[in-house]
């Protein structure tokens, strides 16, 4: 099969990969692009593992062709912290230990973030709601929850 | 393997023509979330995708001359939230539309493919049949608008003709004092599939209904538009005895299937029962605006 060649911008940096035409957005970033802080959970949509923003809406790279990131900006877990300085919600993601496996955090993490940007003072009912896409097995998502709603009001007052 | 193309048209023109030309092989790309589980499940090897994104119609949300919408087929769920008007004139519409899946999915499932998937229990079809959505489908023999209701087959097929795509949808102008609502029935809060879903949309006049629309969804092979239980609410107040009498047209009217969902008992009756709230939600809405 022919390998497509694909520019695209990933974490504001221009990018070009070569892939085949049914590789997903997924396969593409932990494969020819290195970016493996996005992971491969169900691979269907329903676990929110793979989260990344597109054109800075939210999805599911499983659910993405990474031919579909031609001309488009994509954003990754990757792309979160600045440097070696992390941004507010992974910060308090270890401070409120709202992590254990930490298969579903990168997800998790760029799900919130996606969230703050519409959203910088959501309810806790809001935050369930938009992170429902997001599955953990670890955690009972209390202390997700709370992280996010934490780290939003941190923000707030900044 | 098989070898497949992706082809991205920039107009419908040519997205028709390799539509057609490439046949039962070729599967149309609009938010994907349906046709890429198929295709990593093994269900689906198509030949050729065609992308119809980067086809301006298809991603277009627009009002009409007439006062009404035209939703692009492509346009997801997100975009269609994001739009300042369309949620207050159909919020039935869009809650419908913003029930399929998670956030995620929420960024690039489209009704459109919720439509041409042809699930019974697509959250968004029992809304546009409700609200008398109009579809525009182009094909190798030019375009044809067809009512939303005629258009699923059975489950998983369509009435659309080899080669033909769905463009979009025309919402019709909305008189003074109408609204819409949906509601499914899941065992849980999010992340499920309907086990019946319901939309009405109505216009009521000094507190009486003057014409209504109901769609009902996952009870039957396809949605259906029910038209006893509409005629049973127009002319009336919404009393108990009007609402009873549609809550048992919507019950009558299921066909459904047994399955880990529900019973064929319990889809029958919850159908009725929805009918009533969804109503009942539905007049608060046409009522509260004016």
């Amino acid at each position: 099969m022919a390998k497509v060649h694909v520019t695209t911008t990933i974490n504001g940096e221009p990018m070009e990969f070569l892939c085949e035409p049914n590789d997903t957005m997924l396969d593409a970033l932990r494969g020819p692009l290195g970016l493996t802080g996005s992971k491969e959970g169900c691979a269907s949509g329903d676990c929110g593992a793979c989260s990344i923003t597109l054109d800075d809406r939210l999805v599911c790279s499983c659910l993405m062709l990474a031919v579909e990131s031609e001309g488009h900006e994509i954003r990754t877990i990757e792309g979160m912290a600045q440097g070696d300085r992390l941004h507010p919600l992974q910060q308090k993601f270890l401070e409120m230990a709202a992590l254990q496996c930490g298969i579903c955090t990168s997800g998790m993490l760029v799900a919130s973030d996606a969230l703050l940007k519409k959203n910088p003072d959501p309810t806790e009912e809001e935050v369930r709601f938009w992170l429902a896409g997001n599955l953990c097995r670890c955690t009972g998502y209390d202390k997700i929850v709370r992280a996010v709603m934490e780290t939003a009001a941190e923000m707030r007052a900044q | 393997m098989t070898e497949l193309r992706y082809l991205a048209p920039e107009t419908l023109d040519e997205a028709v023509g390799a539509f057609a030309k490439a046949g039962s092989a070729a599967r149309i790309l609009a938010g994907g979330t349906d046709l890429l589980v198929q295709m990593r499940s093994g269900i689906l090897k198509p030949g050729v995708i065609v992308d119809i994104k980067k086809i301006p119609e298809m991603t277009a949300i627009e009002e009409t001359a007439d006062g009404g919408f035209r939703i692009g087929a492509a346009v997801s769920g997100m975009a269609l939230a994001e739009h300042g008007k369309f949620g207050k004139v159909w919020p039935g519409v869009l809650e419908a539309v913003n029930l399929i899946g998670s956030k995620q999915v929420q960024g690039r499932a489209s009704a459109g493919g919720n439509l041409c998937n042809g699930s019974p229990a697509g959250d968004s079809v029992p809304a546009m049949v409700a609200a008398g959505a109009i579809v525009t489908i182009q094909g190798p023999d030019g375009r044809r608008e067809m009512k939303v209701e005629d258009v699923p087959a059975g489950p998983g097929r369509t009435h659309l003709k080899p080669g033909e795509i769905l463009v979009s949808f025309k919402l019709p102008p909305r008189p003074p004092a109408s609204s819409d609502a949906y509601l499914r029935m899941i065992p849980r809060t999010e992340m499920d599939i309907a086990v019946v879903g319901c939309g009405v949309s109505l216009t009521m006049k000094d507190g009486t209904v003057t014409s209504a629309r109901v769609g009902l969804g996952a009870v039957a092979p396809t949605v259906l538009l029910v038209e006893d239980a509409a005629k049973a609410l127009i002319g009336s107040k919404l009393d108990d005895a009007a609402l009873a009498k549609a809550a048992a047209a919507c019950s009558a009217a299921c066909r459904p299937i047994d399955d880990k969902r529900g019973t064929i008992a319990y889809r029958t009756k919850v159908a009725g029962v929805l009918l009533k709230r969804t109503a009942t939600i539905a007049a608060q809405r046409a009522t509260q605006k004016n």
